[in-house]
């Protein structure tokens, strides 16, 4: 069985991100970049979809720039067979130019199984799992926890709000991984040495025109500070009101 | 408590490969996720982490420097830099995997026979098996070359009878890698748990390493096949160079508990505050951390280039002991501040600096004391070995 993993590398998540000088951009000076957490369950599931089967191949799929290099590495420490790097510069490319590259060059490929994480925790678009099972025609399950692979369909247990719902289609198919698919693992040592020998190709990506720009980033605004609505019991009325018509906790 | 930042004030990292740095980014999540959320309840109950060690196994942690028959395949420096993340989990956490890799992988690697290694090293590697080693005796700490355990040939058999003292992982051990007179000359003998007139005793009531595993091992007409001595090592000087090994790994993980305690004393001055301001903005706390930090960079950068040395195969045990000495001391001095600046809270379970001073009391003393590693420095620099005759560094 062939497996795509399509991965982005994203900012850590204890990065305090800071937005750079053009106001469009993040500024990257000591972020601290790494595999996007959800597609790490997706490595992860195609790492264990190939050791049940007893053969297959994983292949890593990731689009950006040169610094995308350590994410792919971890993959492939972790134990992906190969990786293909679509390099680009650092510029913001929007969900649609992204999955289109990505379609392009998985036209090219052979692939029974495409997987990626339900979204990245960057952007939070959520969009390129679903943009690929429509650029390439075949279905497309999206934030799936649990998922079986029999000879040329699937099985998967979809979170939807208040339950699970559990879909079956056809193979090739596209899955977006959701938390609580699997753990996944660390890369091993040995594997982390044998990251360099596998093989990595690097390509010019084929970029479409965007569709969305970016105006500007803005930060959060700034928590206010508190306030103090009376002191003791007399108080607790207005305290429970603004609880419950302002700040809507209650 | 907020996640763990790394020093790195003099761009540290640029000197470093990409491997290692991922190696060392992968075992500094691993602490973070399975050994920091558990050591501080085994280090009060005084039991050794067991579930972690097939996880270590796995993750290449075990003789991770060392090549073939299972082992990772790491350079030195890779190495070093996972030692220094285990011991920034804790001291006894690093000391398991030293001992593992440094004084029982390595000896069955570099001095034993093929049929010893294929025996013992994957299944040491992988964590199935846990070994320990047998040197140093009640009478003999310092001076190991005096040993009054000893080996006698009978036949197909040597006789070992002796008593060993201060063993890491003796009383958990599958195999152990004791040193005894054979004919008067010290050797290396394999000695399997469960062998008849073998038996350990748990140390108890230890105040620092509690985390770890530390035995007494007993060998009364204890007998073992002739095969499970290692041919290549005859002579003080093969458990020496075993030594070597361990105390550089000790070299690297002393950084990891310094820069644990630096990093958790830099927090708390930063949100304690005292006279209505953080006592991180008075002159008295600056001067600490400042000094702490001062000494973690100057220790990376030693460390370091004597990783690149031994990987070039030119790294001088004199040097080991230098990084050895100066880290470990330096590492203690940095968790007692450390606990120092933490105040009352200082003194509780909740945060890591006494724990780690604690352990580094022991980790100052085990694998050469800070005095023979000076004397060591200093034979070297002088020309002349304060040291009693018969006993030689190598």
């Amino acid at each position: 069985m062939k497996i795509v993993v399509c991965m982005k590398q994203v900012p850590d998540t204890e990065t305090k991100v800071r937005i750079g000088p053009d106001g469009k951009t993040i500024d990257p000076t000591d972020v601290n970049y790494v595999v996007n957490p959800y597609d790490e369950y997706a490595v992860e599931e195609a790492l264990k979809i190939k050791e049940e089967k007893g053969d297959g191949e994983v292949t890593i799929l990731t689009l950006g720039p040169d610094r995308a290099i350590k994410a792919i590495r971890t993959a492939l420490a972790m134990g992906a067979d190969k990786a293909i790097h679509l390099k680009t510069d650092d510029k913001y490319l929007d969900s649609y130019a992204v999955a289109a590259a990505l379609a392009h060059e998985l036209k090219d490929m052979e692939y029974d199984l495409i997987l990626t994480g339900k979204q990245a925790v960057d952007d939070d678009a959520a969009q390129i799992g679903a943009r690929l099972g429509a650029l390439l025609d075949i279905p497309c399950a999206t934030v799936v926890t649990k998922l079986t692979i029999e000879d040329s369909t699937f099985t998967a247990n979809r979170e939807v709000e208040g339950g699970v719902e559990i879909v079956e289609g056809s193979l090739p198919a596209v899955i977006t991984a959701q938390k609580g698919l699997n753990e996944p693992r660390y890369a091993s040592l040995k594997g982390i040495m044998m990251a360099k020998r596998k093989p990595l190709e690097e390509k010019e990506p084929q970029l479409d025109e965007e569709k969305l720009e970016i105006l500007k980033m803005e930060y959060p605004p700034e928590r206010k500070g508190g306030r103090i609505v009376g002191k003791g019991p007399e108080a607790v009325p207005e305290l429970v009101r603004l609880l419950h018509e302002e700040a809507k906790v209650i | 408590m907020a996640k763990f930042q790394a020093a790195d004030f003099l761009n540290f990292d640029r000197l470093l490969s990409e491997e290692e740095i991922l190696v060392r980014e992968t075992v500094r999540d691993w602490v973070d996720a399975r050994i920091l959320p558990v050591i501080q309840e085994h280090y009060e109950n005084g039991t050794f982490p067991m579930h972690l060690i097939p996880e270590m196994g796995e993750l290449g942690l075990l003789g991770a420097n060392l090549h073939g028959y299972g082992a990772a395949g790491l350079n030195n420096v890779a190495y070093g830099l996972a030692m220094q993340e285990l011991e920034r989990g804790d001291s006894g956490i690093r000391s398991f995997a030293s001992v593992q890799g440094a004084l029982v992988m390595y000896p069955i690697l570099t001095y034993g026979s093929e049929k010893q290694r294929k025996r013992y090293l994957p299944k040491l590697a992988g964590g199935e098996w846990i070994g320990c080693y047998g040197l140093t005796e009640p009478d003999f700490g310092s001076n190991p070359g005096g040993m009054r355990t000893t080996a006698v040939d009978d036949g197909d058999s040597y006789v070992l009878n002796g008593t060993k003292m201060w063993i890491t992982n003796g009383s958990i051990a599958d195999v152990a890698v004791v040193w005894a007179k054979l004919d008067g000359t010290v050797n290396g003998f394999l000695v399997e748990k469960g062998t008849p007139g073998f038996e350990t005793t748990l140390i108890q009531h230890k105040l620092s390493l509690r985390a770890s595993v530390t035995s007494e091992l007993i060998f009364n007409d204890c007998r073992i096949p002739k095969e499970n001595r290692l041919p290549e090592a005859k002579g003080l000087k093969y458990p020496l160079s075993c030594l070597t090994q361990a105390r550089y790994s000790i070299a690297w993980g002393a950084i990891g508990s310094g820069m644990a305690c630096y990093d958790e004393a830099l927090q708390y001055a930063k949100s304690r505050v005292q006279f209505d301001r953080p006592i991180a903005g008075y002159q008295l706390t600056q001067e600490k951390l400042v000094k702490m930090l001062t000494e973690i960079t100057k220790m990376q950068f030693m460390t370091l280039q004597l990783g690149r040395l031994k990987d070039k195969g030119l790294a001088k045990y004199y040097q080991v002991s230098m990084a050895k000495q100066n880290n470990v001391y330096q590492a203690l001095e940095i968790a007692r501040t450390a606990r120092d600046i933490l105040g009352a809270n200082g003194i509780v379970g909740d945060y890591q600096a006494m724990r780690h001073a604690a352990n580094l009391e022991s980790v100052k003393t085990y694998e050469g004391t800070h005095d023979i590693h000076t004397l060591i420095v200093g034979e070297n620099i002088t020309g002349i070995s304060a040291f009693t005759p018969e006993r030689r560094s190598s």
